[in-house]
């Protein structure tokens, strides 16, 4: 064992058998669902869209799949899928700005097969996911550019942002569109959620497969996850106490091995 | 097949990423270095995938003479210009003074107008419809003034005030953030491994 990471491994083995025990349980005893009104406002994006004649504007943000934002990413690719199955169904349409080289061509797949599985192959074009530059500034001046000359009804960006996370929602705002943002990173929330319509706060964005799939087995592991939650808030209130009675508790020491 | 074979190599590599990060194992180090740099090497062909796809769309725009066609055309020329004196070498002329004064400069000129942007976005977000946007109004109010030098000359406490703000009620709230993120990412990433979520090969959400 690597020196000082026994402690997560244990607590890492502790998440993934409570998410598998829940993913088992899930089959026969489905978990209650809070509403995520973020996620929900997906289908009234796409629908106000329709109803104007303009297009839907999707970003993943400037998230990789190779990186620590991975999970992120593929929370944003699922939200992609359900987004373009809408899109096909309606016949809206749909642009995806793509950021990161190694989600462009996922992001492709992904439309592709969402129009196909919709039953619409014929509406999918290669002009609806566009690669627009992995240079920050230039990424979001190519985002802004196309939600100002499109005059897009929807915006949903979702994934890891950075600086520009204020720019996109602001410039969204300023064409009247409907902005739904989501994101890991708790410096870029603040903004979506003074900028944006709805906001998906952090574990809302990544639990938008589960969700949206409605599928027993994937809302089973959002089950698991809430058990791991309540564990780390049993730590931080045993955490608390033994810091308040005690600077340098015994047990700290074993947790850092 | 199609799907399946994606899944096994995505979950089998992750395991073996996963292991060799928290057992010491010379032979899974080996091949875990290998692996991140065969990721490095798709990366760089994905990159030439997307400058293709780029050259492609406004190409087309170029052709069908949609409106605002010329910037497609500038963007061509510029990609065209960047391409070829970055591939003759780093640090060639052209290329460098591409970099330093257009690429630069624009960047620090959208960065700049994020100041702008937040303000018109705080002047939207400040509105007291609600018991929260009040809360959010005065928090966002105190420790505006608490970090400016004239919060300290109205009051000399604003910069105590935000200090506590920042140290305890923010902090705290961060930290369940963060709490909520990492669960959720190991959840996310379970998944992914586990081939239950398999959106990014085309499955369904």
């Amino acid at each position: 064992m690597v020196a000082g990471r026994a402690t997560s491994f244990v607590i890492l083995v502790f998440i993934f058998a409570a998410i598998l025990y829940n993913m088992q349980r899930a089959k026969t005893r489905l978990p209650q669902m809070r509403r995520i009104a973020g996620l929900d406002a997906i289908e009234e994006a796409v629908g106000r869209a329709t109803e104007m004649g303009r297009p839907v504007f999707f970003t993943p943000g400037m998230g990789d799949v190779t990186t620590s934002t991975a999970s992120e990413t593929f929370a944003a690719l699922e939200m992609m899928s359900y987004t373009a199955q809408f899109t096909a169904r309606n016949d809206t349409g749909l642009i995806v700005g793509v950021a990161i080289a190694n989600v462009y061509p996922l992001s492709e797949q992904v439309v592709e097969q969402a129009y196909l599985q919709s039953g619409r192959p014929d509406a999918y074009h290669e002009d609806m996911v566009r690669f627009l530059s992995p240079t920050q500034f230039a990424y979001a001046s190519a985002c802004m550019g196309i939600i100002e000359r499109e005059k897009v009804a929807s915006t949903i960006m979702a994934g890891r942002f950075l600086a520009e996370a204020m720019l996109l929602a602001e410039v969204s705002s300023q064409v009247g569109a409907i902005s739904i943002a989501g994101t890991g990173s708790e410096y870029q929330l603040p903004f979506f959620i003074a900028a944006c319509d709805y906001t998906l706060l952090g574990e809302e964005l990544l639990a938008a497969g589960a969700y949206l799939a409605k599928d027993p087995v994937r809302l089973g592991s959002l089950a698991g996850q809430d058990w791991s939650k309540l564990l780390a808030l049993v730590m931080v209130v045993i955490g608390a106490i033994m810091v308040t009675f005690n600077p340098k508790p015994p047990l700290l020491d074993l947790l850092k091995k | 097949m199609r799907r399946e074979v994606p899944v096994f190599v995505a979950g089998a590599i992750g395991v073996l990423v996963i292991v060799e990060y928290f057992f010491n194992v010379p032979t899974l180090r080996s091949w875990s270095t290998e692996i991140q740099n065969w990721a490095v090497i798709i990366s760089a062909f994905a990159l030439g995938l997307g400058a293709f796809g780029l050259a492609r769309n406004h190409t087309a725009r170029v052709v069908q003479k949609k409106p605002d066609s010329f910037n497609s055309v500038l963007l061509l020329a510029t990609l065209a210009v960047t391409t070829v004196s970055g591939v003759i070498s780093r640090t060639d002329k052209t290329f460098l003074f591409i970099f330093e004064n257009a690429i630069t400069p624009l960047g620090s000129a959208f960065y700049a107008m994020v100041a702008f942007f937040v303000a018109s976005s705080a002047y939207r977000a400040f509105r007291a419809r609600s018991v929260e946007a009040v809360m959010f109004l005065l928090a966002g109010t105190i420790v505006m003034l608490g970090r400016a030098p004239i919060g300290e000359m109205i009051w000399k406490q604003f910069p105590v005030i935000t200090e506590w703000i920042m140290k305890y009620p923010n902090l705290a709230g961060m930290r369940g953030f963060q709490i909520g993120v990492a669960v959720g990412v190991i959840g996310v990433g379970l998944r992914v491994l586990l081939g239950i979520d398999r959106s990014y090969l085309g499955g369904e959400a």
